[in-house]
Protein backbone atom coordinates (compact mmCIF):
# COMPACT_ATOMS: atom_id res chain seq x y z
CA UNK A 1 0.00 0.00 0.00
CA UNK A 2 2.95 2.36 0.89
CA UNK A 3 4.65 1.03 -2.12
CA UNK A 4 1.61 2.43 -4.28
CA UNK A 5 0.99 5.79 -2.49
CA UNK A 6 4.66 6.98 -2.69
CA UNK A 7 5.01 5.36 -6.73
CA UNK A 8 2.21 7.52 -7.27
CA UNK A 9 3.11 10.72 -5.30
CA UNK A 10 6.75 10.43 -7.63
CA UNK A 11 4.85 9.81 -11.04
CA UNK A 12 2.43 12.62 -10.01
CA UNK A 13 5.62 15.20 -8.83
CA UNK A 14 7.85 14.07 -11.93
CA UNK A 15 4.12 14.95 -14.25
CA UNK A 16 4.83 11.41 -15.48
CA UNK A 17 0.94 11.51 -15.06
CA UNK A 18 -1.63 14.33 -14.36
CA UNK A 19 -4.30 11.77 -12.72
CA UNK A 20 -4.17 8.45 -10.83
CA UNK A 21 -7.06 6.32 -10.77
CA UNK A 22 -7.22 3.93 -7.48
CA UNK A 23 -9.15 3.03 -4.39
CA UNK A 24 -10.56 4.83 -1.30
CA UNK A 25 -11.50 3.16 1.61
CA UNK A 26 -15.08 3.16 1.15
CA UNK A 27 -17.98 2.82 4.04
CA UNK A 28 -17.73 -1.42 3.25
CA UNK A 29 -16.32 -1.19 0.25
CA UNK A 30 -13.21 0.20 -1.55
CA UNK A 31 -14.58 2.89 -3.51
CA UNK A 32 -13.34 5.31 -6.49
CA UNK A 33 -10.79 8.01 -5.72
CA UNK A 34 -9.08 10.47 -8.49
CA UNK A 35 -5.92 11.97 -7.34
CA UNK A 36 -4.13 14.16 -8.65
CA UNK A 37 -2.10 15.27 -5.50
CA UNK A 38 0.43 14.05 -2.94
CA UNK A 39 -2.24 14.90 -0.34
CA UNK A 40 -5.37 12.66 -2.25
CA UNK A 41 -2.33 10.28 -3.20
CA UNK A 42 -1.95 9.48 0.62
CA UNK A 43 -5.88 7.85 0.42
CA UNK A 44 -4.88 5.16 -1.95
CA UNK A 45 -5.36 1.41 -0.98
CA UNK A 46 -4.62 -1.70 -3.25
CA UNK A 47 -5.57 -5.00 -2.59
CA UNK A 48 -7.64 -8.01 -3.55
CA UNK A 49 -10.91 -6.44 -2.09
CA UNK A 50 -10.86 -3.76 -4.85
CA UNK A 51 -12.24 -5.13 -7.86
CA UNK A 52 -14.45 -2.94 -9.11
CA UNK A 53 -13.83 -1.72 -13.04
CA UNK A 54 -12.30 1.37 -13.01
CA UNK A 55 -11.12 1.25 -16.75
CA UNK A 56 -14.44 3.11 -17.36
CA UNK A 57 -13.18 7.03 -16.26
CA UNK A 58 -10.59 6.07 -18.68
CA UNK A 59 -12.67 6.79 -21.73
CA UNK A 60 -14.31 9.91 -20.05
CA UNK A 61 -13.53 12.95 -21.87
CA UNK A 62 -14.03 15.37 -19.65
CA UNK A 63 -12.00 13.74 -16.99
CA UNK A 64 -9.17 11.57 -18.47
CA UNK A 65 -9.30 13.22 -22.28
CA UNK A 66 -5.40 14.06 -23.21
CA UNK A 67 -4.54 13.34 -19.82
CA UNK A 68 -1.61 10.68 -18.93
CA UNK A 69 -3.45 8.52 -16.39
CA UNK A 70 -2.26 6.11 -13.97
CA UNK A 71 -4.75 3.60 -12.84
CA UNK A 72 -4.98 0.60 -10.41
CA UNK A 73 -6.78 -2.46 -12.23
CA UNK A 74 -8.06 -5.28 -11.21
CA UNK A 75 -8.07 -8.51 -13.26
CA UNK A 76 -10.91 -7.42 -15.55
CA UNK A 77 -10.15 -3.89 -15.73
CA UNK A 78 -7.27 -4.82 -16.95
CA UNK A 79 -8.87 -6.76 -19.93
CA UNK A 80 -11.01 -3.66 -20.03
CA UNK A 81 -7.79 -1.47 -21.08
CA UNK A 82 -7.02 -4.37 -23.16
CA UNK A 83 -9.31 -4.20 -25.33
CA UNK A 84 -9.58 -0.33 -25.39
CA UNK A 85 -6.65 -0.20 -26.41
CA UNK A 86 -7.29 -2.78 -29.08
CA UNK A 87 -10.10 -0.46 -30.43
CA UNK A 88 -7.89 2.71 -30.19
CA UNK A 89 -9.74 4.40 -27.28
CA UNK A 90 -6.26 4.71 -25.24
CA UNK A 91 -2.98 5.43 -26.55
CA UNK A 92 -0.22 3.75 -24.96
CA UNK A 93 1.99 5.92 -23.36
CA UNK A 94 -0.65 7.55 -21.86
CA UNK A 95 -1.75 5.06 -19.67
CA UNK A 96 0.26 3.54 -16.88
CA UNK A 97 -1.31 0.63 -15.49
CA UNK A 98 -0.61 -0.67 -12.17
CA UNK A 99 -1.77 -4.32 -11.40
CA UNK A 100 -1.47 -6.77 -8.51
CA UNK A 101 0.58 -10.13 -8.62
CA UNK A 102 -1.08 -13.40 -7.00
CA UNK A 103 0.92 -12.82 -4.16
CA UNK A 104 -0.18 -8.85 -2.82
CA UNK A 105 2.21 -7.25 -4.66
CA UNK A 106 2.70 -4.18 -7.25
CA UNK A 107 3.10 -4.43 -10.71
CA UNK A 108 3.60 -1.63 -12.92
CA UNK A 109 2.91 -2.78 -16.89
CA UNK A 110 3.82 0.41 -18.96
CA UNK A 111 3.07 -1.23 -22.33
CA UNK A 112 -0.11 -2.58 -24.48
CA UNK A 113 2.27 -5.91 -24.22
CA UNK A 114 2.92 -5.88 -20.86
CA UNK A 115 -1.19 -5.65 -20.28
CA UNK A 116 -1.60 -8.56 -22.31
CA UNK A 117 1.24 -10.67 -20.72
CA UNK A 118 -0.27 -10.13 -17.42
CA UNK A 119 -3.81 -11.37 -18.72
CA UNK A 120 -2.33 -14.46 -19.70
CA UNK A 121 -0.38 -15.22 -16.68
CA UNK A 122 -2.82 -13.92 -13.81
CA UNK A 123 -5.60 -16.46 -13.33
CA UNK A 124 -9.38 -14.75 -14.12
CA UNK A 125 -11.00 -14.40 -10.75
CA UNK A 126 -14.01 -16.68 -10.84
CA UNK A 127 -17.01 -16.28 -12.34
CA UNK A 128 -18.91 -19.60 -10.49
CA UNK A 129 -22.03 -17.62 -9.05
CA UNK A 130 -22.61 -16.20 -12.79
CA UNK A 131 -22.00 -19.66 -14.12
CA UNK A 132 -24.16 -20.83 -11.89
CA UNK A 133 -27.14 -18.06 -12.57
CA UNK A 134 -26.80 -18.87 -16.06
CA UNK A 135 -27.77 -22.54 -15.50
CA UNK A 136 -30.29 -22.24 -13.27
CA UNK A 137 -31.82 -19.69 -16.02
CA UNK A 138 -30.87 -22.28 -19.24
CA UNK A 139 -32.75 -25.21 -17.25
CA UNK A 140 -36.49 -23.08 -16.47
CA UNK A 141 -38.46 -23.83 -20.16
CA UNK A 142 -38.31 -20.84 -22.34
CA UNK A 143 -41.67 -19.54 -21.50
CA UNK A 144 -40.36 -19.54 -17.85
CA UNK A 145 -37.31 -17.80 -19.13
CA UNK A 146 -38.87 -14.74 -20.59
CA UNK A 147 -41.42 -14.75 -17.63
CA UNK A 148 -38.35 -14.30 -15.13
CA UNK A 149 -36.06 -11.66 -17.49
CA UNK A 150 -39.82 -9.66 -18.46
CA UNK A 151 -40.48 -9.81 -14.35
CA UNK A 152 -36.77 -8.83 -13.62
CA UNK A 153 -36.83 -5.65 -16.26
CA UNK A 154 -40.32 -5.03 -15.25
CA UNK A 155 -38.55 -3.06 -12.53
CA UNK A 156 -35.75 -1.12 -14.84
CA UNK A 157 -36.76 2.68 -14.69
CA UNK A 158 -33.91 3.26 -17.30
CA UNK A 159 -31.26 4.98 -14.99
CA UNK A 160 -28.76 3.69 -17.08
CA UNK A 161 -26.28 2.77 -14.88
CA UNK A 162 -25.28 -0.43 -16.55
CA UNK A 163 -24.18 1.69 -19.27
CA UNK A 164 -22.34 4.37 -17.13
CA UNK A 165 -20.36 1.38 -14.95
CA UNK A 166 -19.13 -0.03 -18.41
CA UNK A 167 -15.47 1.11 -20.17
CA UNK A 168 -16.98 -0.51 -23.12
CA UNK A 169 -19.73 1.69 -23.30
CA UNK A 170 -17.83 4.64 -24.51
CA UNK A 171 -20.09 6.22 -27.58
CA UNK A 172 -20.86 10.05 -27.17
CA UNK A 173 -24.10 9.59 -29.14
CA UNK A 174 -26.05 6.25 -27.86
CA UNK A 175 -28.57 4.20 -29.76
CA UNK A 176 -31.20 5.48 -26.82
CA UNK A 177 -30.55 8.97 -27.56
CA UNK A 178 -30.79 9.11 -31.30
CA UNK A 179 -34.30 9.17 -32.26
CA UNK A 180 -34.28 8.81 -35.88
CA UNK A 181 -34.90 6.61 -36.05
CA UNK A 182 -35.74 5.48 -32.36
CA UNK A 183 -35.02 2.29 -31.94
CA UNK A 184 -35.95 1.58 -28.45
CA UNK A 185 -38.94 3.59 -26.85
CA UNK A 186 -37.27 6.19 -24.06
CA UNK A 187 -39.57 5.91 -21.65
CA UNK A 188 -39.35 2.55 -19.06
CA UNK A 189 -41.49 0.06 -20.04
CA UNK A 190 -40.93 -4.13 -20.24
CA UNK A 191 -40.61 -3.98 -23.67
CA UNK A 192 -38.62 -1.13 -23.83
CA UNK A 193 -36.38 -2.36 -20.72
CA UNK A 194 -35.73 -5.27 -22.46
CA UNK A 195 -34.64 -4.17 -25.93
CA UNK A 196 -32.36 -1.91 -24.52
CA UNK A 197 -30.46 -4.79 -22.92
CA UNK A 198 -30.95 -6.99 -26.04
CA UNK A 199 -29.54 -3.63 -27.70
CA UNK A 200 -26.39 -3.16 -24.72
CA UNK A 201 -25.07 -6.97 -24.95
CA UNK A 202 -25.29 -7.51 -28.79
CA UNK A 203 -22.81 -4.11 -28.78
CA UNK A 204 -20.77 -5.64 -26.52
CA UNK A 205 -20.85 -8.89 -28.03
CA UNK A 206 -17.28 -10.14 -28.04
CA UNK A 207 -16.14 -6.49 -26.45
CA UNK A 208 -17.62 -7.34 -22.97
CA UNK A 209 -14.75 -8.00 -20.24
CA UNK A 210 -17.30 -10.22 -18.16
CA UNK A 211 -16.46 -7.64 -15.05
CA UNK A 212 -19.58 -7.72 -13.55
CA UNK A 213 -20.08 -3.74 -13.52
CA UNK A 214 -23.04 -3.44 -15.01
CA UNK A 215 -25.30 -5.72 -12.29
CA UNK A 216 -23.00 -3.85 -9.60
CA UNK A 217 -24.40 -0.57 -10.58
CA UNK A 218 -27.64 -1.69 -10.91
CA UNK A 219 -29.81 0.08 -8.29
CA UNK A 220 -32.43 -2.50 -8.49
CA UNK A 221 -29.79 -4.84 -8.02
CA UNK A 222 -31.29 -6.56 -11.19
CA UNK A 223 -28.81 -9.32 -12.94
CA UNK A 224 -27.94 -7.46 -15.87
CA UNK A 225 -24.52 -8.77 -15.83
CA UNK A 226 -25.82 -12.52 -16.08
CA UNK A 227 -27.30 -11.38 -19.77
CA UNK A 228 -23.47 -10.08 -20.31
CA UNK A 229 -21.77 -13.13 -18.70
CA UNK A 230 -24.07 -15.56 -21.10
CA UNK A 231 -23.32 -12.78 -24.23
CA UNK A 232 -19.42 -13.39 -23.62
CA UNK A 233 -19.59 -17.17 -23.22
CA UNK A 234 -21.41 -17.74 -26.14
CA UNK A 235 -18.60 -15.47 -28.41
CA UNK A 236 -16.09 -17.78 -26.56
CA UNK A 237 -17.64 -20.90 -27.95
CA UNK A 238 -18.88 -19.64 -31.23
CA UNK A 239 -15.86 -17.78 -31.84
CA UNK A 240 -13.09 -18.63 -29.70
CA UNK A 241 -11.10 -16.26 -27.96
CA UNK A 242 -11.59 -12.49 -28.57
CA UNK A 243 -8.30 -11.24 -30.84
CA UNK A 244 -7.10 -7.91 -31.42
CA UNK A 245 -8.08 -7.95 -35.14
CA UNK A 246 -10.75 -6.46 -34.91
CA UNK A 247 -14.21 -7.28 -32.81
CA UNK A 248 -16.27 -10.31 -33.02
CA UNK A 249 -19.23 -9.04 -34.83
CA UNK A 250 -17.13 -6.87 -37.36
CA UNK A 251 -14.56 -9.97 -38.47
CA UNK A 252 -16.07 -13.54 -39.42
CA UNK A 253 -15.01 -16.63 -40.33
CA UNK A 254 -16.17 -18.45 -43.89
CA UNK A 255 -16.28 -21.74 -41.97
CA UNK A 256 -18.37 -20.61 -38.74
CA UNK A 257 -20.78 -22.91 -37.75
CA UNK A 258 -24.22 -23.14 -37.00
CA UNK A 259 -27.36 -25.49 -37.30
CA UNK A 260 -30.33 -23.47 -37.54
CA UNK A 261 -30.03 -21.89 -40.99
CA UNK A 262 -32.05 -23.98 -43.58
CA UNK B 1 -65.84 -17.75 -42.34
CA UNK B 2 -62.57 -19.34 -41.94
CA UNK B 3 -61.51 -19.12 -38.12
CA UNK B 4 -58.47 -20.68 -37.77
CA UNK B 5 -55.80 -18.44 -36.78
CA UNK B 6 -53.50 -16.91 -39.86
CA UNK B 7 -50.05 -16.14 -38.21
CA UNK B 8 -49.05 -12.66 -39.94
CA UNK B 9 -45.01 -13.47 -41.24
CA UNK B 10 -42.45 -10.55 -41.86
CA UNK B 11 -39.77 -11.76 -44.46
CA UNK B 12 -36.56 -9.52 -44.01
CA UNK B 13 -34.53 -10.88 -47.70
CA UNK B 14 -31.48 -9.36 -49.06
CA UNK B 15 -32.27 -7.69 -53.18
CA UNK B 16 -29.62 -9.78 -54.59
CA UNK B 17 -30.80 -13.64 -53.58
CA UNK B 18 -33.74 -14.65 -51.53
CA UNK B 19 -35.59 -10.98 -53.30
CA UNK B 20 -34.82 -12.45 -56.77
CA UNK B 21 -35.83 -15.85 -55.76
CA UNK B 22 -38.84 -14.96 -54.87
CA UNK B 23 -39.49 -13.74 -57.83
CA UNK B 24 -38.55 -16.37 -59.73
CA UNK B 25 -41.17 -18.44 -57.22
CA UNK B 26 -43.79 -16.14 -58.72
CA UNK B 27 -42.77 -16.44 -62.49
CA UNK B 28 -42.55 -20.03 -61.91
CA UNK B 29 -46.17 -20.13 -61.01
CA UNK B 30 -45.59 -21.81 -57.64
CA UNK B 31 -48.54 -21.20 -55.24
CA UNK B 32 -46.92 -20.62 -51.66
CA UNK B 33 -48.80 -19.35 -48.47
CA UNK B 34 -49.97 -15.64 -49.00
CA UNK B 35 -49.27 -14.92 -45.02
CA UNK B 36 -45.94 -13.66 -45.57
CA UNK B 37 -45.16 -9.71 -46.07
CA UNK B 38 -41.82 -9.67 -47.93
CA UNK B 39 -38.90 -6.66 -46.85
CA UNK B 40 -36.49 -5.69 -49.21
CA UNK B 41 -33.07 -4.73 -48.09
CA UNK B 42 -29.69 -4.67 -50.05
CA UNK B 43 -28.14 -7.27 -48.02
CA UNK B 44 -28.41 -9.56 -45.09
CA UNK B 45 -25.37 -7.47 -43.83
CA UNK B 46 -28.04 -4.94 -43.36
CA UNK B 47 -30.95 -6.60 -41.20
CA UNK B 48 -30.31 -5.14 -37.86
CA UNK B 49 -31.73 -7.43 -35.03
CA UNK B 50 -33.77 -4.30 -33.62
CA UNK B 51 -35.58 -5.17 -36.92
CA UNK B 52 -36.68 -8.57 -35.71
CA UNK B 53 -38.01 -7.53 -32.19
CA UNK B 54 -40.12 -4.34 -33.78
CA UNK B 55 -41.42 -7.46 -36.35
CA UNK B 56 -42.71 -8.66 -33.05
CA UNK B 57 -43.75 -5.81 -31.51
CA UNK B 58 -45.41 -4.90 -34.02
CA UNK B 59 -47.59 -7.75 -34.80
CA UNK B 60 -46.13 -10.38 -36.75
CA UNK B 61 -46.41 -13.79 -35.12
CA UNK B 62 -43.38 -15.24 -37.16
CA UNK B 63 -40.38 -14.09 -39.00
CA UNK B 64 -37.99 -15.01 -41.51
CA UNK B 65 -34.83 -14.02 -42.49
CA UNK B 66 -33.24 -14.96 -45.87
CA UNK B 67 -30.40 -14.02 -48.06
CA UNK B 68 -27.43 -15.28 -50.49
CA UNK B 69 -25.62 -18.73 -49.79
CA UNK B 70 -21.82 -18.60 -48.12
CA UNK B 71 -19.31 -17.21 -50.57
CA UNK B 72 -22.39 -15.70 -53.06
CA UNK B 73 -23.02 -12.62 -51.11
CA UNK B 74 -23.13 -9.58 -54.06
CA UNK B 75 -20.66 -7.32 -51.36
CA UNK B 76 -18.44 -10.61 -51.07
CA UNK B 77 -19.20 -11.10 -47.31
CA UNK B 78 -21.80 -9.27 -45.80
CA UNK B 79 -23.70 -12.85 -45.41
CA UNK B 80 -20.99 -13.88 -43.23
CA UNK B 81 -21.13 -10.75 -40.73
CA UNK B 82 -25.28 -11.34 -40.64
CA UNK B 83 -24.33 -15.36 -39.82
CA UNK B 84 -22.27 -14.46 -37.10
CA UNK B 85 -24.89 -12.11 -35.50
CA UNK B 86 -27.75 -14.43 -36.11
CA UNK B 87 -25.80 -16.90 -34.21
CA UNK B 88 -25.11 -14.87 -30.88
CA UNK B 89 -28.58 -12.84 -31.19
CA UNK B 90 -30.63 -16.18 -31.52
CA UNK B 91 -28.60 -17.32 -28.53
CA UNK B 92 -29.29 -14.26 -26.50
CA UNK B 93 -32.77 -14.48 -27.58
CA UNK B 94 -33.15 -17.88 -26.37
CA UNK B 95 -31.89 -17.25 -23.05
CA UNK B 96 -34.46 -14.31 -22.23
CA UNK B 97 -37.40 -16.79 -23.53
CA UNK B 98 -38.17 -15.36 -26.55
CA UNK B 99 -39.63 -17.79 -28.90
CA UNK B 100 -36.59 -18.64 -31.34
CA UNK B 101 -38.56 -21.36 -33.30
CA UNK B 102 -40.85 -18.16 -34.99
CA UNK B 103 -37.67 -16.83 -36.41
CA UNK B 104 -36.58 -19.01 -39.44
CA UNK B 105 -33.12 -18.48 -41.19
CA UNK B 106 -32.54 -19.53 -44.65
CA UNK B 107 -30.13 -19.07 -47.26
CA UNK B 108 -32.28 -19.25 -50.69
CA UNK B 109 -30.62 -18.36 -53.66
CA UNK B 110 -32.00 -16.72 -57.22
CA UNK B 111 -32.02 -19.86 -58.33
CA UNK B 112 -34.14 -21.79 -55.52
CA UNK B 113 -37.62 -20.47 -56.54
CA UNK B 114 -39.30 -23.68 -55.27
CA UNK B 115 -37.21 -23.40 -52.21
CA UNK B 116 -38.74 -19.99 -51.13
CA UNK B 117 -42.12 -21.36 -51.38
CA UNK B 118 -40.86 -24.53 -49.10
CA UNK B 119 -39.20 -21.92 -46.26
CA UNK B 120 -42.50 -19.56 -46.43
CA UNK B 121 -45.03 -23.28 -46.62
CA UNK B 122 -42.82 -24.32 -43.46
CA UNK B 123 -42.43 -21.13 -41.62
CA UNK B 124 -46.44 -20.61 -41.91
CA UNK B 125 -47.01 -24.27 -41.02
CA UNK B 126 -44.38 -24.07 -37.76
CA UNK B 127 -46.09 -20.78 -36.63
CA UNK B 128 -49.66 -21.58 -37.36
CA UNK B 129 -49.07 -24.54 -34.85
CA UNK B 130 -47.56 -22.31 -32.45
CA UNK B 131 -50.04 -19.72 -32.24
CA UNK B 132 -50.41 -15.74 -31.89
CA UNK B 133 -47.57 -15.14 -30.22
CA UNK B 134 -48.58 -12.89 -27.86
CA UNK B 135 -46.23 -12.57 -25.24
CA UNK B 136 -43.72 -10.15 -26.78
CA UNK B 137 -46.58 -7.88 -28.16
CA UNK B 138 -48.07 -7.96 -24.07
CA UNK B 139 -44.50 -6.49 -23.25
CA UNK B 140 -44.54 -3.98 -25.87
CA UNK B 141 -48.02 -2.93 -25.46
CA UNK B 142 -47.88 -2.59 -21.18
CA UNK B 143 -48.34 0.99 -21.78
CA UNK B 144 -51.60 0.91 -23.54
CA UNK B 145 -52.72 -2.13 -21.12
CA UNK B 146 -52.14 -0.13 -17.55
CA UNK B 147 -53.15 3.53 -18.08
CA UNK B 148 -55.24 3.28 -15.13
CA UNK B 149 -52.43 1.92 -12.89
CA UNK B 150 -50.65 4.65 -14.40
CA UNK B 151 -52.68 7.55 -13.98
CA UNK B 152 -53.32 6.42 -10.17
CA UNK B 153 -49.61 6.54 -10.03
CA UNK B 154 -49.57 10.13 -11.61
CA UNK B 155 -51.94 11.28 -9.21
CA UNK B 156 -50.84 13.36 -6.14
CA UNK B 157 -52.36 13.01 -3.43
CA UNK B 158 -52.82 16.17 -0.70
Amino acid sequence: MNELRSKVKELLGSKEIDLFVGYEQGTRLPRPLIAASAEEADRLIFDENCTGNLAVYLTRRELAGGKKVGIAASYYAMRSISRLLDENQLREGMVKVFGLTPDGGLKLLDAIADVKQHLQEASAPSRQVEDEWVKEIEDMPPAERWKFWTGELSKCFKCYACRAACPMCYCTKCIVEVNRPQWIQPWAATMSNVEWQISRVMHMAGRCADCGACGAACPLGLPVHIIAHKMAEMVRQNFGEPTEKGNVLSTFNPNDEENFIW
Amino acid sequence: MNTEFEPKILAFVCNWCTYAGADLTGTSRIKYASNVKIVRFPCTGRIDFMLLLKAFANGSDGVIVSGCHPNDCHYTSGNFHARRRWIIFRGLLSFLGIDVRRIQFSWVSAAEGAKWADVVNKTVADVRALGPYTEYRKAAEFLAGNEDVLLKEQEVTP
